[in-house]
């Protein structure tokens, strides 16, 4: 089965044309570039995003301290993700990287600050 | 209970122009507002144009009062530190018949006293006027004719009678009022209040607070006008307030300056029936543009950076401001549609001498403080200015909004005043009213609301309770 | 009235890139004027991916990639910043007023760059009529009360055009909790970039209506619903075709336009990256809108060149 899809690793936006079988990507036909294969791979077998948000500080200069996590997480899990993002609240300093939640709801990434929280 | 000696019900123009009057005198006076803040009725809509008294017919009360209001407005205007800028009125003609219709205005109004008026022809027009459209053939020149910001005079003179005694009443709806044997009883959501006399100054809805006390002899009927607010940039395209010709039930659609630099465009006139509709149309916004460049043909609708429309409380053709004999001790000030901003003092004077002819003794006070100090707008002063401001107060460099400069400490002023909502604070200050209609400015200015009036964030709101304008805080998770 | 070198108004990535880019080429005395507290601009409230493939070749998120370029602009001690300074005035002399707590400073510079950005387009300038409730936000003003005051703007969420700031709202609500009834485009095909229709709408089953527009917002003090309807090739209602959506907030992501009104102040022309006044140059969305803010960067990198270029000829003395 031939699955058309939208590659989404740049804004270049490469439409794939994926050949799947039995839920297996045979060939990835359409892209500029190789990343599109193993987006397609990925997306076919266990799509997965970067979760992006932001989380309460608390005796801070900002009050919300932009995060992600350092891999791509399951989709499937974004939604509990964010239940747990809003939990979060973060008391000390942090620099631009620092690792907020270690092995995040034990999916093997890391929840990460993308900014310097004073 | 505590007896004042007036209450009056309505704190738009009217309402707050009869109250700092009457705070002249050694009086009790309450000023009874249904909405969270002054201002929020039919006169956050008000065009802010100064009439001269064109337009009325000779006769009429509208007529009378427009001319003294438009001399009281004068000192009023410098007493509060609201500016006033005489900029004058064009009435444009554009063909014979409407030449004979001008000469006709020009005898009615210099019957009722209008000052300096004079024919225009062609050639003055092209000078004075360089964006008017080609075709217009002459004008009727009204040299008295200004504006003023609506809001704000509504603000200060509120803040001036409260700095005279009066004590003002916001979130405070009339629910039934009763005629008792000395006084009258008037029951509000916040409460009985007692009176020996009562005003009515309800506008829009000054037929129901009539008839509760069963005078209903008049109807109030809301008459919609949507304007189209241009951006600052456009301010000179106009030096004069331009009329057409007027209708029977509208003065037409107007190219109006305004004390904010902003011109506008409109009004609509549409009798509708519900007292609460505030929408614009698309039938509006094609209607205002069209007529608008019949006047200016140049105005480009990509200049439109906000609108609204307001409800004229429209009744029959003229004021109505009489004693009611049949319940003494009440006055209705209703009906007040256009020029009742011009009228303004002069319908609070008219008012306090009804009073005094219905019995209510009106004695001076010693002190009477007629004059409030001057808010800053820094969009109206000079950068030097500006300079020197900053050196005294540093929150006056501190930009909140930048499409119309308006910096923390206007904002923070303007709660300290009584702004409690984010409309509040766009009225005083201008603040969200530019270009960028508040996309910039919005947090902050919430954050400042909050932090003076220790308001949680959720709860800050437009325009009061329902308006709120963020749903969740992630603090509360 | 004190004399500047190079003074740039924005503290953006593109007014940091121009600036990074003017030391580079020998200019020693820069100024950067930033009205807000941080540098970064709006980087700072796009904490979503999908920044710096082209330039830095890595997915960065908006704080991250101003952050590379914040770190940079402090560690060379020849461009001075200053924070919460808006420029109020632009002279063709090149005279500029900027006003910040507690000061108002008039500088002559030898040359200036303007790095202003954009704003987003309102409801008005697209003329939807209605009502004029609580609960109508542009879609960047969504996302700075999300991402940086920690507030939810509303529950239920119609999104008006299908700009990218739109598209990455739509999601960002949805994370939130927030249900998104429908993103109303009046074109016949998006107008953000199609990765963002993949990872922001399709992901999470967003309505999107394509040849749609809002045909009026109702509620009185809060938004209550929209009426939406089908348009033809002139953008009119298709008789017939009007529906209801039920909902208490909508996002405008109608498109954004270049904040230029200090350039119009000074009457100058804009003529590429320089106007028609010499020594006044552009830079970024100021100039032109960018979909990538890679865009912005290589184009302010150019611009800060051009001034370092007009600086050496003019004011040699002011070379490294």
């Amino acid at each position: 089965m031939i699955k058309k899809m939208t590659c989404i690793e740049c804004p270049k936006g490469c439409r794939l044309m994926v050949d799947v079988r039995d839920g297996k990507v045979l060939k990835v036909t359409g892209n500029e570039c190789p990343k599109a294969e193993l987006y397609a791979i990925s997306e076919i077998e266990d799509p997965a995003r970067i979760l992006t948000s932001s989380v309460l500080g608390q005796g801070l200069i900002l009050k919300m301290i932009p995060v992600r996590t350092d891999k791509p997480i399951s989709k499937a899990r974004i939604f509990d993700a964010m239940k747990e993002v809003k939990k979060i609240r973060v008391t000390v300093p942090l620099k631009f990287g620092d690792i907020i939640v270690k092995n995040f709801l034990s999916l093997g990434v890391n929840l990460i600050a993308t900014r310097k929280a004073e | 209970m505590k007896t004042y000696d007036v209450a009056i019900i309505g704190a738009g123009v009217i309402g707050t122009s009869i109250a700092r009057e009457l705070s002249r005198y050694k009086l009790d006076i309450a000023l009874i507002e249904k909405e969270v803040e002054l201002a929020f009725g039919v006169s956050k809509s008000n065009s802010g144009i100064i009439h001269p008294g064109t337009q009325n017919p000779p006769g009429s009360l509208k007529g009378r009062l427009c001319v003294q209001g438009n001399t009281l407005i004068r000192k009023i205007s410098k007493e509060l530190g609201v500016d006033f800028k005489e900029v004058g009125e064009l009435i444009v003609a554009f063909d014979e018949d409407d030449i004979k219709e001008l000469l006709r205005l020009k005898k009615e109004a210099e019957v009722l006293g209008v000052p300096g008026l004079k024919i225009v022809d062609k050639k003055w027009l092209e000078k004075n006027e360089p964006n008017l459209n080609s075709a217009a053939v002459c004008g009727l020149y009204a040299p008295t004719a200004g504006i003023i910001s609506p809001y704000r005079l509504v603000y200060d003179l509120a803040e001036n009678a409260v700095r005279n005694g009066v004590k003002i009443f916001t979130n405070t709806k009339v629910i039934n009022i009763n005629r008792a044997d000395k006084y009258f009883e008037i029951n509000t959501s916040s409460g009985l209040f007692r009176s020996r006399y009562l005003v009515n100054a309800a506008g829009l809805f000054a037929d129901e607070i009539s008839g509760m006390l069963g005078i209903n002899d008049f109807k109030i009927k809301p008459r919609k006008g949507e304007e189209f607010i241009l951006d600052k940039k456009k301010a000179d395209l106009a030096r004069h307030l331009i009329f057409p010709l007027p209708s029977k039930i509208s003065k037409g659609v107007l190219i109006i300056k305004t004390a904010d630099g902003n011109p506008m465009i409109g009004p609509t006139a549409e009798d509708i029936e519900d007292k609460e509709d505030l929408s614009t149309s698309d039938a509006g916004i094609n209607r205002v543009l069209a007529s608008a460049r019949r006047l200016i043909p140049s105005i480009n609708d990509k200049d439109i950076i906000a609108y609204f429309a307001g409800l004229r409380p429209a009744s029959g053709d003229d004021f109505i401001i009489r004693h009611e004999e049949t319940c003494p001790g009440f006055i209705n000030v209703a009906g007040i549609q256009s020029p009742g901003l011009t009228a303004s003092p002069a319908i609070a004077v008219l008012t306090a001498n009804i009073l005094k002819k219905n019995g209510l003794w009106l004695r001076k006070k010693i002190i009477f403080h007629a004059h409030r100090k001057k808010t800053v707008h820094l969009f109206e002063i000079q950068l030097s200015k500006t300079g020197s401001l900053i050196k005294k107060d540093h929150a006056y460099g501190d930009i909140v909004c930048r499409c119309e400069m308006i910096s923390a400490k206007e904002i923070s002023d303007a709660v300290r005043r009584g702004a409690k909502t984010m409309d509040g604070v766009k009225f005083r200050t201008r603040a969200q009213g530019g270009r960028c209609h508040g996309s910039f400015c919005t947090t902050r200015i919430m954050k400042i609301l909050a932090e003076e009036t220790q308001m949680p964030l959720i709860e800050i709101t437009k325009r009061g309770k329902g308006s709120e304008i963020v749903k969740e805080d992630r603090v509360n998770d | 009235m004190i004399k500047r070198g190079l003074v740039i108004v924005g503290g953006g990535p593109a007014g940091m890139a121009a600036a990074i880019s003017a030391y580079e080429n020998g200019v020693k005395d820069i100024l950067l004027l930033e009205r807000d507290q941080y540098l970064g601009g709006i980087l700072n409230q796009c904490v979503h991916t999908g920044f710096g493939i082209n330039y830095f070749k890595e997915i960065l998120t908006g704080p991250e990639y101003a952050e590379r370029f914040i770190e940079k602009v402090k560690n060379i001690p020849e461009i001075e910043v200053s924070l919460k300074s808006i420029v109020v005035s632009l002279l063709p002399d090149k005279t500029i007023t900027f006003l910040k707590p507690g000061r108002l400073e008039t500088i002559k510079a030898k040359a200036i760059i303007m790095a202003t950005g954009c704003r987003e387009k309102t409801r008005e300038m697209v003329h939807i009529q209605g009502t004029r409730p609580s609960g109508i936000f542009s879609a960047g003003l969504a996302q700075k009360l999300i991402n940086i005051e920690g507030l939810l703007p509303g529950k239920e969420i119609v999104v008006v055009g299908s700009g990218d700031i739109g598209l990455i709202m739509a999601r960002r609500f949805t994370l939130e909790g927030a249900e998104v009834k429908a993103i109303i485009e009046i074109q016949k095909k998006t107008r953000g970039l199609l990765r963002n229709m993949v990872q922001c709408v399709e992901d999470f089953n967003i309505p999107v209506y394509f040849n749609h527009k809002i045909s009026r917002i109702y509620g009185k003090d809060r938004v209550e619903k929209v009426s939406a309807c089908k348009v033809d090739d002139n953008f009119n209602e298709i008789q017939g075709s009007l529906f209801e959506i039920k909902c208490d907030t909508i996002l405008m992501s109608v498109g954004l336009i270049p904040e230029n009104e200090l350039i119009e102040m000074t009457g100058a022309r804009i003529d590429g990256n320089k106007t028609s006044v010499p020594g006044i140059f552009m830079c970024g969305n100021c100039l032109k809108i960018y979909d990538l803010v890679d865009g912005v960067t290589e184009d302010s990198f150019l611009t800060g060149k051009l001034a370092a270029d007009y600086i050496r000829v003019r004011h040699p003395s002011l070379q490294r």
